[in-house]
């Protein structure tokens, strides 16, 4: 987030675009619920009427993946009208003419064919964004897990320099992140192509720098791969071997079934986890962790809030803390790796890392701290880009509208979207076991549109099989009016409803985030009913 | 800043106009008693436990609601106040279920915190029992309206915390109950269980299921810690008796306040499951059987070693966890670059 939670309380005008922020993150959905209150208006960009819709002054119900088209439109309305931030553009920015004529052709009327939103109601919203005092734009992955996500937030990014929207309190590009340290781990470097605080390992300097602090005599300079390059390298048999930490690809990475096949490709799987998960289950070894309430250390969290996660707890039976079973494996390497304490780890992280420099466990005893705090005296920074973007000038990326990679036609007439519920997080580890969560919400279903129940011939609660051409899964409907015709929903939360053999792994070609969002299925009734556990 | 002087307690104090005469007492260590005040929540001025005397005010005006004055006098404690706030606890007493030894709430109920200062013992007045239906249907929050003293912070919290409204008023008078709408039990309501009313209630009307029975108050050690879940990043209070975790309450977080969502304040079950990994597992025959520690470390260093040797680094992959803390993804690409030697490193931030 460029912005801290808090500040999207003071906003005069929220563009909420692909976040179902009260199911998804609660708590700064309290800080949309307060702006409202305070008389700020919402706008609401997304194919499923959530909650976040019913909240909403604006509702833009559109089309999955079309959203470049209304951000590109918005733009035009507010080119056209003579209502963007001049003095902004002039001084802060670059390349608005390239904007300016790529985004000519996107005219409200033009974009309502592809969206589905009225012209007037895209007018509307993009008057009361550019003229907004202050104006805010959440997303989460509804932008970003498209074939086109890395475009989306260029768009995202053009819009609110168009109108001066950024780089001051309650304004900004505010991407709300879906997991507790998700932050913090691409802080820290755990991504093929940078070290801590995105230093990228092409640069020699970096490269030293690490290759000093860490005593060996070099190290890689071609960047790693990703998450669904990895998979994709076993597959092929490239990759030999896996270590994997608390992730359960099984479940949560698209094509599920490739997961599986290329996972059980490897000579050797190494899984370190608290529960058995079902990537755990096929491993060759498997490292019991300890929880968050057994460990120190510290989360960074959307807001780049660095904030302490103290122990409160010992571990359960021998398993052992992350850190330390990481010293053991680089010891047996033959790396001695000894480190006392997380604080000891966090000394380091400082000593390398320019955005986390300033921060330490004594800080942050008094308090959380956001990066960049480049200095033991800095306050830690709570917004990003005030006076000048990390480059300097803000550069528009003009970008063009394309349609999602795997299109409904006769065969998968539907569009499958997946997304998260209130109740459960990720692929259940967790909130399966909580012996409260799992009791609230014991059955995932999809919700399907009245008029395709009816064409399928199914009822509320009755089972389907969903199929895409990567796989299928049974689940029961639930007819709702929170999907449009064509679309169709559900959740990655539960094993039993294994979605993600289903969705595409077809990927952005910038951040290789898969495109969850959209893929084409059909359903058919299955005549026994499963066996459900059942509803409290 | 305009500054007003008043004096409490034959005490000059100096405090911020603006400010009510209970911050004022607050601000300098004076306790007022309050059932229905909370700093977060609008205040009510509904129980009156917080009257004070006044010079030049004709009766005790409640202190949460009242502004200061320049030149203020105040009385907190003298025995008309005290008699009228006995007065008002026995009131709250008279029908209210005395079984104190078995509530959940005992060692952290207000009312029976102010009962036992002010010396009320339920005998003065002797209401009508209530015998309400208890509301437990739902696995998170158990509600005894029998106990309810009608302060309405719950209510408030629910609609300007959470911004639900939820929870209202019902019937008049004596008959008084708070709840959803239509006094329908919570999970028939559009409760989303955040759990804020429970964390606000001053007695025992609204308490966490899951911590009934596990200990008191002064049994339990507070540890304050980051939540798990999603990346909003809530502060909460892991509640942790004989080395384990029995509950989560609120603290004041500087994102979340004192709020928190269902997940973070009922769905900690999974710390001390029985599924969770204790020990090692080691793949033989097709199996995973039970290995020491050493035992498994070896193994992962010499397999890991062999593949380098023989594929090179860039054979090996690792997956990092955007559910593990920056000391330990520090660690794992450090781990991946300088023993590993290779790049192929990432998590599920794209997920």
């Amino acid at each position: 987030m460029t912005n801290t939670i808090q500040e999207v309380a003071g906003a005069d005008f929220i563009l909420a675009i692909g976040t179902n922020t009260t199911e998804a993150h609660p708590i700064i959905g309290l800080q949309v619920k307060k702006a409202v209150r305070n008389g700020a208006t919402l706008a609401v960009v997304d194919p499923r009427k959530t909650e976040m819709a019913d909240l909403a002054h604006h509702y833009l119900r559109i089309k999955s993946g079309s959203d470049i088209a209304l951000l590109n439109a918005m733009a035009n309305v507010i080119i056209a009208e003579e209502i963007w931030n001049k003095e902004f553009v002039a001084t802060r920015t670059e390349e608005f003419e390239a904007l300016k004529e790529m985004v000519a052709k996107y005219t409200p009327e033009h974009v309502e064919s592809i969206t589905g939103i009225p012209a007037d109601t895209i007018k509307t919203v993009a008057r009361g964004y550019a003229l907004a005092p202050n104006a805010t734009i959440l997303y989460t992955m509804g932008i970003t897990q498209h074939i086109c996500g890395t475009h989306n937030v260029m768009a995202i990014a053009n819009l609110s320099m168009l109108c001066g929207q950024i780089g001051k309190e309650f304004s900004g590009v505010n991407p709300l992140r879906g997991q507790n340290n998700v932050q913090g781990a691409c802080d820290m470097g755990a991504l093929p192509n940078v070290f801590t605080g995105y230093q990228p390992v092409t640069v020699e300097e970096n490269r030293t720098k690490f290759a000093t602090e860490w005593g060996v005599q070099d190290l890689p300079a071609k960047p790693g791969l990703t998450l669904g390059e990895l998979f994709d390298a076993a597959g092929t048999g490239q990759l030999k071997c896996m270590y994997v930490m608390g992730e359960n690809p099984i479940l949560s990475d698209p094509d599920a079934l490739h997961v599986i096949h290329a996972l059980e490709k490897l000579d050797f799987l190494v899984v370190q986890d608290i529960f058995l998960t079902e990537t755990a289950e096929i491993a060759d070894v498997v490292l019991p962790a300890v929880s968050f309430a057994e460990k120190n250390g510290t989360f960074s969290n959307t807001e780049r809030r660095v904030q302490r996660v103290r122990k409160a707890v010992e571990p359960e039976g021998d398993a052992k803390d992350d850190w330390e079973i990481i010293g053991l494996v680089a010891t047996a390497m033959g790396y001695p790796m000894h480190y006392q304490s997380a604080e000891e780890i966090m000394e380091e992280i400082a000593r390398v890392t320019p955005s986390y420099a300033g921060i330490s466990y004594a800080r942050l005893e008094q308090g959380s701290l956001q990066w960049p705090c480049p200095t033991a005296e800095h306050p830690g920074t709570q917004y990003l880009h005030s006076g000048k973007f990390s480059r300097g000038l803000g550069k528009f990326h003009p970008v063009e509208y394309v349609s999602p990679d795997e299109m409904p036609n006769d065969e998968y007439p539907l569009v499958l979207s997946t997304g998260r519920r209130l109740y459960h997080y990720h692929t259940g580890t967790m909130t399966q076991r909580t012996g409260a969560l799992e009791v609230a919400y014991p059955q995932e279903y999809l919700e399907i549109n009245c008029l395709d129940a009816e064409n399928s011939g199914v009822c509320d609660g009755e089972i389907v099989k969903v199929t895409s051409r990567r796989g299928s899964v049974e689940v029961a409907v639930r007819v709702s009016d929170r999907v449009t015709p064509g679309l169709v929903f559900t959740s990655f939360h539960y094993p039993e409803v294994a979605i993600n053999q289903l969705t595409n792994p077809a990927r952005d070609p910038i951040s290789k985030i898969p495109e969850f969002k959209v893929c084409a299925v059909k359903i058919t009734k299955v005549m026994v009913s499963l066996n459900t556990k059942k509803v409290s | 800043m305009e500054w007003f002087t008043l004096t409490i307690d034959g005490r000059e104090v100096c405090v911020p106009k603006g400010t009510t005469v209970l911050e004022a007492c607050r601000m300098n260590d004076i306790p007022i008693p309050t059932l229905c005040h909370d700093p977060e929540l609008t205040s009510a001025g509904a129980c009156r436990l917080c009257i004070v005397q006044i010079e030049g005010m004709r009766n005790l005006p409640p202190s949460c609601v009242t502004q200061v004055t320049q030149g203020m006098v105040v009385q907190t404690q003298n025995p008309k106040v005290r008699e009228a706030r006995k007065t008002i606890l026995e009131l709250l007493v008279a029908n209210h279920p005395l079984d104190c030894m078995t509530c959940q709430k005992m060692g952290d109920c207000s009312l029976a915190q102010y009962a036992y200062d002010y010396g009320v013992t339920g005998e003065r007045y002797q209401g009508e029992a209530r015998d309400l239906p208890i509301d437990s249907a739902n696995p998170f929050i158990i509600k005894d309206p029998n106990k309810c003293i009608a302060c309405g912070k719950c209510i408030r919290a629910c609609d300007e915390i959470q911004g639900r409204s939820v929870l209202d008023f019902s019937f008049r008078g004596f008959d008084v109950q708070v709840g959803p709408a239509f006094n329908l039990p919570y999970n028939e309501s559009d409760c989303v269980f955040c759990g804020s009313c429970v964390s606000v209630c001053p007695v025992g009307a609204l308490t966490e299921k899951k911590m009934q029975g596990k200990g008191r108050r002064w049994e339990m050690e507070k540890v304050t810690t980051t939540c798990p879940y999603c990346g909003t990043g809530c502060s909460l209070d892991l509640n942790v008796k004989n080395g384990k975790v029995v509950g989560i309450t609120s603290t004041d977080g500087d994102v979340n306040g004192s709020a928190l969502c269902v997940k973070g304040r009922f769905g900690y079950g999974f710390i001390h499951h029985p599924d969770r990994l204790k020990t090692p597992l080691i793949r033989k025959d097709g199996k995973l059987v039970e290995a020491s520690w050493t035992e498994a470390i070896n193994l992962v260093a010499e397999k890991l070693s062999a593949v380098k040797e023989n594929f090179g680094s860039d054979a090996i992959g690792v997956l990092s966890s955007a559910r593990c803390t920056n000391e330990e993804n520090y660690l794992m690409n450090k781990l991946t670059r300088a023993v590993f030697g290779t790049n192929n490193i990432d998590h599920c931030a794209r997920l």
